[in-house]
């Protein structure tokens, strides 16, 4: 990225990678997907003590059509699964997955015959939180390492 | 009214059926009922004024595998007009867990003994909606009786099943093609 | 005007939807926006709990139950502890009964704050979900002195309390409480005469008195509807007949009275912590002196043998709880909550029950909206408070 003034208006280059990168990353919008105890922490994380619109996660979603990042908050049941995977198959390309909590990441607390234990294995997830439930700050953490990996996605 | 009076006067209430006492360490005196009298003393618990027990705060079952009778089905009712508490118990064998609904009289059992029959396998008949509540429905299997594990290893279901056959999905598509082409 | 063709439309109100709290499915007929019948569907959310804790030693279930019902985690907690104590036949001294009144209260408030919060959001009025969860913030602080956890501080134990009450809680609980009677007047500035909101909420969901006692809703929704059924009243326990409060009621059982007797609460509960927060010393006992139950202090651990072997047994096999069975009731910020706790004499329970307030809303649920506007059914969803975690548990 470069920034040259040779004339009276400052310009700016870049790749057109980087400036895709910096709007995806700026403005992850998430679908609300809160199952259980995680959504009350993801809830609290945007409101205003832990605001995430500062992140770019300003609105949540309640399509998934019109979303970008699916938050899994919470422990998903097997009834819950085929849901899951619809909501996740409905979302539009480029999307990510975070996986809150550790219900979640590999069935948490609960290890019996009711959770999936980890929701990877129904969609592909990118960020693994931990935590039960995770601090807010610990998932815009979450969110800002997610926001580094997309720095790094290719467009090709 | 003591534990006493209304033991004795539960009895009173239901004379064919025999009323047993049990011990109670909390607020509940508990009573065993047989399986035939549940019908006519839920009536009873709620109709008469002495009782006056419209409410019922719990409905579940017990599996006490591997003793006989394996099942208790436990009622708690309580009476907000008369200040008393009373868990009902009915205890069912192994082979033939069945007992009679108490929906009628109570309609917040229909949804509790749904989930009886959800999660231990027992009937209760004369239900008008005997199907799971909490598993997914075609769930094999009653997950909280004693000799059904706890952990499983079985690969989540992702997908939904298919409304329809496959002659009609088939049947669907050739129509669909010979629509597109004109 | 022509006859127009109308059709019954089902719509899914699926598993995933913003005002469904949580995962409760209702597959909705509607001619136009009249709802002609709704269909719930629950156990999108069904854990096992009750399985698992089968599996746990007494003390490991307290994380558990803390989990079924998110928003009311220590009164879950604080009920199974009672019904073990019960089996246990042993009695909590005057002061951990006091500091548990004070949690309970405190817990009240922080689910009717994220009731109220969510239930303006979907109303359409964002701003209270701000200034709700700003308040809840401070409540989590006070959580966080406790036990260093936001939402499961996992507290209360069988036997008292994890450990003795931190330094800076007496102020921290007295600057939540200065704090907060003038901001739930700024909610209700918000709210209750506000001619929105108004139309929105009154003669809306309404339910019956005998209707509500029918279908097992005692708590919130049946004292909106004239039923004064409050267990704190009725059947009391942890020396609540000696705290000075009132138990609101309200008459005509709709959205709105259902609101005002909640916001009743949060005040009445405020008092309940004031006379609570008086009673307690700042330091004291906090959990009974049953060598079978309370672990040592950790000094005495390092030092002692016996206290070494007690806390080691305690640890590693637990407490055994005589063969019986009990459920106290109490009352959770959603109605009456309690545990039925069978024992068979071992380290583990036998079987744990929950009696789930929030199911039985939901069975009701379909007898509130049906008649109604499909905008109707989310201000009904948000007003019986469903927690679907005590739903599906």
């Amino acid at each position: 990225m470069g920034l040259e003034s040779d004339f009276d208006i400052p310009v700016l280059t870049t790749s057109v990678e980087k400036m895709v990168q910096w709007a995806r990353r700026s403005s992850i919008w998430p679908v609300t997907f809160g199952l259980a105890c995680c959504a009350i922490e993801m809830m609290a994380m945007s409101c205003s003590r832990y605001d995430v619109a500062r992140f770019g996660a300003e609105v949540f979603r309640g399509s998934p059509r019109q979303s970008d990042l699916m938050i899994v908050a919470g422990r998903l049941s097997r009834k819950m699964a085929p849901a899951l995977r619809r909501i996740y198959d409905q979302m539009p390309e480029p999307k990510w997955v975070i996986s809150m909590g550790a219900c979640a990441s590999i069935g948490g607390v609960f290890d019996n015959y009711a959770l999936v234990q980890g929701v990877d294995q129904i969609v592909p997830v990118d960020v693994y939180v931990p935590g039960c439930p995770p601090r807010p700050e610990s998932l815009i953490y979450g969110i800002i390492q997610l926001q580094r990996k997309i720095d790094q996605q290719k467009l090709g | 009214m003591d534990v006493d009076t209304l033991v004795a006067s539960l009895q009173a209430a239901v004379p064919e059926a025999q009323i047993e006492q049990a011990p109670s360490i909390d607020l509940q005196t508990t009573v065993y009922v047989p399986r035939d009298a549940v019908p006519a003393l839920a009536r009873a618990l709620r109709d008469r004024p002495e009782f006056a027990f419209t409410f019922l705060a719990e409905l579940t079952a017990v599996d006490y595998w591997p003793k006989e009778p394996r099942y208790e089905v436990v009622y708690v009712v309580v009476s907000i007009a008369n200040r008393l508490r009373l868990r009902v118990k009915v205890r069912l064998p192994a082979d033939d867990p069945h007992v009679a609904t108490v929906c009628d009289v109570w309609p917040a059992a229909n949804w509790l003994e749904r989930e009886v029959w959800d999660l231990f396998g027992i009937a209760f008949d004369g239900h008008p909606d005997p199907r799971r509540l909490l598993m997914p429905e075609d769930w094999q299997g009653y997950p909280l009786r004693k000799d059904y594990p706890v952990q499983i290893r079985m690969t989540p279901n992702a997908s939904e099943a298919l409304q329809v056959t496959e002659d009609e999905f088939r049947s669907n598509l050739m129509k669909d093609r010979l629509t597109r082409g004109r | 005007m022509p006859d127009i063709k109308t059709e019954v439309m089902t719509v899914n109100m699926g598993p995933q939807h913003p005002s469904t709290h949580g995962v409760l499915r209702l597959v909705l007929e509607l001619d136009g926006e009249t709802v002609l019948s709704a269909a719930p569907t629950i156990g999108f959310l069904h854990t096992g709990i009750e399985k698992t804790t089968e599996q746990k030693k007494w003390q490991q279930v307290i994380p558990l139950v803390e989990r079924m019902d998110y928003l009311s985690a220590q009164s879950n907690s604080m009920a199974f502890c009672l019904s073990v104590e019960r089996l246990l036949g042993v009695e909590v001294p005057q002061r951990v009964r006091d500091i548990r009144v004070l949690i309970a209260e405190l817990q009240r408030i922080n689910s009717h704050l994220v009731w109220l919060g969510t239930h303006g959001m979907e109303v359409g009025a964002v701003s209270v979900m701000l200034y709700c969860f700003r308040e809840r913030e401070l409540l989590l602080n006070i959580n966080e002195l406790l036990a260093g956890f936001r939402l499961f501080p996992s507290y209360m134990r069988v036997g008292g309390l994890r450990e003795d009450l931190p330094r800076g809680f007496h102020a921290a609980v007295v600057a939540f409480l200065d704090r907060f009677g003038p901001k739930l007047d700024e909610y209700e500035d918000l709210l209750t005469k506000n001619e929105i909101y108004l139309k929105r909420t009154q003669h809306v969901g309404v339910i019956s008195k005998d209707a509500a006692v029918a279908y097992g809703l005692v708590g919130p929704i049946a004292r909106a509807a004239g039923v004064d059924y409050d267990v704190r009243k009725y059947f009391p326990y942890l020396g609540y007949e000696t705290y000075d409060f009132a138990v609101p009621t309200q008459t005509r059982g709709d959205v709105y009275s259902r609101y005002l007797v909640r916001v009743a609460e949060m005040r009445e509960s405020m008092k309940i912590c004031r006379q609570a927060l008086a009673r307690i010393t700042p330091t004291g006992i906090f959990a009974i002196d049953d060598p079978r139950i309370t672990p040592p202090p950790k000094d005495r651990v390092y030092t002692e043998m016996e206290a070494l072997i007690q806390h080691f047994l305690i640890y590693s096999q637990g407490f055994t709880v005589p063969a019986g069975e009990a459920y106290v009731p109490v009352e959770g910020p959603r109605g009456e909550q309690g545990f039925y706790v069978v024992s068979d004499g071992t380290n583990r329970p036998w079987r744990v029950k929950s009696r789930p307030p929030s199911l039985l809303a939901c069975q009701a649920l379909e007898r509130m909206i049906v008649g109604g506007l499909i905008a109707d059914v989310i201000a009904v969803i948000g007003s019986i408070d469903v927690v679907m975690g005590d739903v599906d548990r």
